[in-house]
């Protein structure tokens, strides 16, 4: 199995018929991603890329059976969105949209809470590149060509340095189970230590890939989590050794404020917990392939 | 977004705290009428800089007659501030803070941040006011109080009086105090801030709760909806390449070392830096152009870091994804047609059609070194320094 997504979830698109929703569900489309459909509030009925197009979350849900959702909503209506996709049932929303005001991230998690465990929607993102199960379904914006199918999961902050880790291990003939953007904001919706640990419940999983950076707590959360409760292998590489502190480095979040946000003190809080650090970001490839043949998982 | 240190008291002012009588002057003439037009017998000329530590480097004058007031902010005016948070180059003084001095008797600290952990709005205060809060959690940790507040509800009056309790606040004031912790916590999450810092609150001998100093930064993703604060950016505050970069849409920040970057992707930008820091050299900048990296953004790029006179080697650094190889390629020779860059250019492309747009820059008649891996590109860069 993969993890959060897979060969026949039902998936919407939220901001379908503009320029950027439209382009990359084409692109999941070609994938192979099952996309049943769209959300355009005032453009319901219309047909688009073949498919329908819905007013609600809650409407395109009903006819549907939709599941799961992307986000391409302009910032200023992305947290709208995304708390609809939260009362229509939608189990997994993918926020794509870049510039969400940290304010209103606090208060789509806060809203998220009103619903009890079982129908509580998942948030991963926002400035995320997305979810991919290689072979299966894409659910981000991601080149899927560079994805091996495989066993290796990999959760990271940024996107290209995702796309470079995927490509460093189809290079070494080594695939991937999951991919997941978790993305470069200070408040996400989904953390590191919520994505290990469902690779960890994953059979098809055997060890993690974490793509980290400067800035904030859940890399370090993550690092204790594997420490306690993972039976599987988790390699790390920590971007920003050479940000200097206070300053924003592109993502909102990567900014080093507090101790233990640094590259370095990361490093070594990781190595502290059992995490196999790659040493730098031309070596995350070779690092999971040394990790594999250590345990006996290659 | 930071703003100026009267500009943040003008905000908590608004949200009902109490700070000094003061006035911003742009002249040594108009600063001795502003002393004046406050009355009293003592002021302190601030210099409004973006950055804290002020006071050490230089930045704040205590003076006792309006025609002192006048010198003193005749000395600043024009002048370039040197703090510890400033780096080297200093920030320019182009406006002074004339204020009524308070009659301290007692300096608190108070900040307001967003905590990641709890995605809460946590309150910090110490009874050692003054000091960074750094210095506080290295010297006087057990000072420090924290307060998680819940979003949805907002601060609550007990949760105030605590804090207020919490930092030894006579029984008499509590009630002031709780007011104006609670305006702190308004203007916070009423406009969007991401830091408020009231670096020292004080308690003056005459029973008055007052900000002295005050930090505020800004959410620049919410400036779509807060004009009254865009409008409060002060350009002159910042790295003009910095300045340069941000009004065309790109992330940069500047760096001291001479190895410029064009780099796809903020965590792409992070490690390749890091690779050329291990490769014995240091970065010049930190360039994000996008997840896109369309000829259009390589051309103002290229711009961007030609300005930079600091710079000696270039390093491209391009994962395509959607955007393959080939189209990045020409586009990089289409830029490199528009600007001539004297400085050695190594290029990396990794991704789609990589070959291909190795091929398009092989032919073109573009100077360059090329290169395969992250590793590679940085060790080459450090090379081609010489």
């Amino acid at each position: 199995m993969s993890i959060i997504i897979h060969k026949n979830t039902k998936i919407l698109v939220q901001g379908f018929t503009g320029k950027i929703g439209s382009f990359h569900a084409e692109e999941m489309i070609k994938y192979g991603s099952n996309v049943v459909g769209g959300v355009t509030p005032g453009k319901g009925g219309m047909t688009h890329l073949n498919l329908p197009v819905f007013n609600t979350v809650k409407e395109a849900v009903d006819q549907t059976g939709a599941s799961t959702s992307i986000l391409f909503v302009p910032p200023a209506f992305a947290a709208d969105s995304a708390m609809e996709a939260a009362d229509a049932g939608i189990k997994t929303c993918v926020a794509i949209t870049d510039g969400i005001p940290s304010h209103d991230m606090v208060k789509i998690k806060r809203y998220m809470r009103r619903y009890p465990k079982d129908k509580k929607m998942g948030l991963v993102g926002p400035n995320c590149a997305g979810i991919i199960s290689p072979g299966k379904s894409m659910l981000g914006i991601m080149p899927g060509h560079i994805y091996k199918e495989g066993k290796i999961g990999i959760v990271s902050r940024s996107g290209t340095l995702g796309y470079e880790a995927a490509q460093q291990l189809k290079d070494l003939e080594i695939g991937v189970s999951t991919s997941v953007g978790i993305g470069g904001d200070p408040i996400n919706g989904s953390s590191f230590r919520d994505i290990i640990e469902k690779f960890e419940n994953d059979d098809e999983t055997i060890a993690v890939l974490m793509i980290g950076e400067i800035g904030g707590p859940q890399e370090v959360e993550a690092g204790q989590f594997a420490k306690e409760y993972m039976s599987k292998p988790v390699i790390a590489y920590i971007a920003g050794l050479t940000a200097p502190k206070g300053r924003v480095m592109g993502h909102a979040g990567a900014i080093v404020s507090a101790f233990g946000e640094s590259a370095i003190e990361k490093v070594e809080l990781l190595k502290e917990c059992g995490v196999t650090i790659s040493k730098n970001p031309s070596v995350m490839g070779e690092t999971v392939k040394k990790v594999l043949v250590e345990n006996n998982l290659n | 977004m930071d703003i100026h240190e009267y500009q943040a008291k003008k905000i908590l002012s608004d949200f009902g705290v109490k700070i000094p009588t003061g006035g911003i002057v742009y002249s040594p003439e108009n600063a001795e009428n502003k002393a004046r037009e406050i009355g009293g017998s003592k002021w302190v000329v601030k210099a409004q800089v973006h950055s804290g530590a002020r006071g050490k480097a230089g930045g704040i004058i205590i003076c006792n007659s309006p025609l002192e007031v006048a010198d003193a902010t005749d000395k600043l005016l024009g002048k370039k501030l040197i703090t510890n948070q400033t780096g080297p180059e200093g920030k320019i003084i182009n406006r002074i803070y004339i204020e009524e001095a308070t009659d301290i008797k007692h300096e608190l600290y108070l900040g307001l941040v967003f905590d990641r952990s709890s995605e809460s709005i946590m309150v910090v205060a110490s009874t050692e006011g003054g000091m960074s809060v750094e210095e506080i959690s290295k010297e006087k940790p057990e000072t420090i109080i924290r307060s998680k507040i819940e979003v949805a509800v907002g601060i609550q009056q007990f949760q105030a009086r605590e804090i207020a309790f919490g930092l030894g606040i006579e029984s008499k004031l509590i009630s002031r105090a709780a007011n104006t912790i609670i305006g702190c916590y308004k203007a916070f999450s009423e406009l969007d801030a991401t830091m408020v810092e009231v670096n020292p609150l004080v308690v003056s001998h005459q029973d008055e709760i007052l900000a002295l100093d005050c930090k505020m930064s800004f959410d620049n993703n919410a400036m779509f909806r807060r004009d009254e604060i865009a409008e409060l950016r002060d350009k002159t505050q910042e790295n003009s390449n910095e300045v340069y970069a941000s009004d065309r849409g790109m992330n940069y920040v500047s760096l001291d070392g001479n190895i410029g970057n064009i780099i796809n992707g903020a965590g792409l930008a992070m490690a390749s830096m890091d690779m050329i820091k291990l490769a014995g050299g240091e970065p010049a900048n930190f360039l994000d152009v996008g997840g896109g990296a369309t000829p259009e953004k390589i051309v103002k790029a290229f711009k961007l870091i030609s300005m930079d006179t600091k710079v000696k080697v270039i390093l491209v650094n391009i994962f395509a994804g959607i955007n393959r190889c080939d189209w990045v390629a020409e586009g990089i020779v289409q830029a490199l047609s528009k600007i001539e860059i004297k400085h050695p250019l190594v290029i990396r492309l990794a991704g789609t059609n990589v070959e291909k747009g190795n091929e398009i820059l092989k032919k073109s008649n573009i100077n360059y070194i090329e290169a395969s891996t992250l590793e590679d590109a940085a060790n080459k860069a450090v090379k081609a320094l010489g």
